[in-house]
């Protein structure tokens, strides 16, 4: 199995998020950055495993600049076996995910995996943006994955529950908890993955952002909780105040 | 240049989020003097689909084709483009829930239109095509600037007012070709009643503190009196208390009700990420350091099996007396 893994880089869950010039920026500023943790989780070890059972080969693959090389070390020290970074700003889905589709296009991926959402963005959309560039089936928020050959069973979350389907390979899947088991790389792992080239490519002009980003906003802060001492006292305040029964 | 609406079937029903796409579709089309076309793929009949009408649609176009109620987000992707170039659309609406989610990123790649996915809130026209949403996991807002002519515009469940406004949508059969499925749905596991997490406005949610599943009698209670839906934390779906579906946060559901009440849950930051634009938040915990008393708009500190009852025995009497 070829099998194509997205990674993207993103602010640590507990960072504290905050912006700056006018709230027209993100800012930066002690922001522990990190690979988003479904990309590594759930779709990168997922891909490791299938190469483990099947044989073939790993590639991740990243839309960033150099700062992004220590998320992609981790991703070879967990198990990829090469790694392309397309050196772009990631200015938003339909951009990144333009860019993994023209690279994928002539390489023969049968499974190209990536996160179910990413923790900064939270769109969810970039594997069905990929999926569609390249005329590929797709499946997302998938919690299960079972290939026999070329073929897939693949369980997804739906409404109030769950839905098996299958389908064959080549296809792109979104990868979400119950897919695999979090792995911490090994000290074997990060001295073959400082071995292992990252692949550095220019953006392809043909595929450009259609969005910009204006400004950012915090959320309003709320206000300090109100303990209460009874039940009936709750009820009220959420008739009353909260107007939310 | 209308405004087309994805309508998503379940069992010949029109789903409430889809109600709530198609409101939102009315709002917009108003200031911009323009009108809805709503999209039916699948089973229905023309009386449920003419009830579009009293959300703001002038026009249901409706493909009524056994195969479509099998999702294959590819098909429906492709009929939707179909559609959207039928009507010389300039904007597409539809929910950001599951479906949603695997449709708008594939139709924005395929006719090329720039999209904000789980907008929350309407466009602002007066400089551009401005659109507000949630991003770093609820702890923050971006606006987004859509700069490609076809917009596309998935919008964060429970986020709009639906507001009736009457009327009767004319219905429409739509002809297109309808391209075989790629993926196969084997079977379907739903919970039996009740009201599915992602459309539920008010939540009822249970952590640890409950000790074990033989306790979450009086939280399917409480939901029971509220006309809520039952959630849990992270540890309880994963040794297997809870079903899957009902673990909110970072790595279950996001979500938004306008009111979330949380018990037993000490509320730790990826269980905040799926919760922090819940309306208002209640928190029980008998613990009164609980970090969740921090995000929480009301509180109770004390146990649970104390509390709970009584809790439920009050909201009885309001909901006899209101």
């Amino acid at each position: 199995m070829n099998v194509l893994v997205c990674i993207s880089k993103v602010p640590d869950t507990t960072s504290k998020i905050q912006f700056t010039d006018g709230n027209s920026k993100f800012d930066e500023n002690g922001v522990t950055w990190i690979m988003n943790p479904t990309d590594e989780w759930y779709a990168l070890v997922r891909g490791v495993e299938i190469k483990e059972a099947a044989g073939g080969k790993v590639t991740v693959i990243n839309v960033g600049d150099s700062s992004n090389d220590q998320i992609i070390r981790k991703a070879l020290a967990i198990g990829a076996d090469a790694a392309v970074r397309i050196d772009a700003n990631p200015t938003d889905a339909y951009f990144v995910a333009g860019q993994i589709a023209e690279y994928a296009k002539d390489k023969n991926f049968d499974i190209i995996i990536t996160g179910k959402e990413t923790i900064d963005y939270n769109s969810g959309v970039v594997a069905s943006m990929i999926a569609e560039f390249l005329d590929l089936p797709h499946v997302s928020v998938a919690e299960k994955l079972e290939l026999n050959g070329n073929s897939a069973t693949i369980t997804r979350e739906i409404e109030g529950g769950s839905e098996e389907v299958s389908l064959e390979t080549p296809f792109v899947l979104g990868a979400n908890k119950g897919l695999a088991e979090q792995r911490i790389p090994n000290m074997r792992g990060i001295m073959m993955a400082r071995k292992k080239p990252i692949d550095v490519i220019p953006a392809y002009d043909s595929v450009n952002a259609l969005t910009a980003t204006v400004q950012y906003e915090p959320p309003k802060p709320r206000e300090a909780v109100k303990l209460v001492g009874s039940a009936q006292e709750l009820v009220d305040l959420l008739h009353n105040e909260a107007k939310a029964i | 240049m209308s405004v087309l609406v994805y309508i998503e079937l379940d069992g010949g029903k029109i789903k409430k989020s889809s109600m709530e796409a198609t409101a939102y579709a009315a709002a917009y089309a108003k200031s911009a003097g323009s009108s809805v076309t709503a999209l039916a793929l699948g089973l229905a009949d023309s009386a449920e689909l003419a009830s579009l009408g009293e959300y703001g649609a002038s026009k249901v176009l409706h493909l009524n084709n056994a195969q479509l109620d099998k999702f294959d987000a590819q098909v429906v992707t492709k009929l939707i483009a179909d559609a959207v170039a039928a009507e010389g659309a300039s904007v597409v609406v539809m929910s950001h829930n599951y479906a949603g989610k695997h449709i708008s990123g594939r139709l924005s790649a395929r006719i090329n239109a720039g999209m904000v996915a789980g907008a929350n809130g309407l466009p602002d026209t007066t400089n551009g095509f401005v659109v507000k949403k949630g991003c770093f996991s609820g702890k923050g807002f971006g606006y987004f600037n859509i700069t490609s002519d076809k917009k596309i515009l998935s919008i964060a469940p429970n986020s709009f007012t639906v507001e009736k406004v009457g009327g009767t949508a004319s219905v429409e059969a739509f002809s297109a070709e309808v391209p075989a499925n790629k993926i196969t749905v084997n079977k379907q596991d739903k919970m039996e009643g009740g009201i599915p997490l992602t459309e539920a406005e008010l939540v009822v949610s249970a952590g640890r503190g409950l000790k074990g599943p033989e306790n979450w009698g009086m939280v399917e209670d409480m939901a029971g009196i509220l006309g809520a839906a039952t959630a849990c934390s992270r540890p309880v779906s994963d040794i297997g208390w809870r079903p899957h579906h009902e673990h909110v946060g970072q790595t279950g559901i996001a979500i938004a009700p306008n009111l979330y009440i949380a018990i037993g849950i000490s509320g730790a930051i990826q269980h905040l990420a799926g919760v922090n634009q819940s309306k208002t938040i209640v928190v029980i915990n008998k613990d009164p350091e609980a970090p969740f008393f921090k995000a929480a708009d009301y509180g109770i500190v004390g146990d649970a099996f104390e509390v709970i009852p009584q809790l439920n025995e009050a909201l009885k009497n309001h909901k006899a007396n209101n």
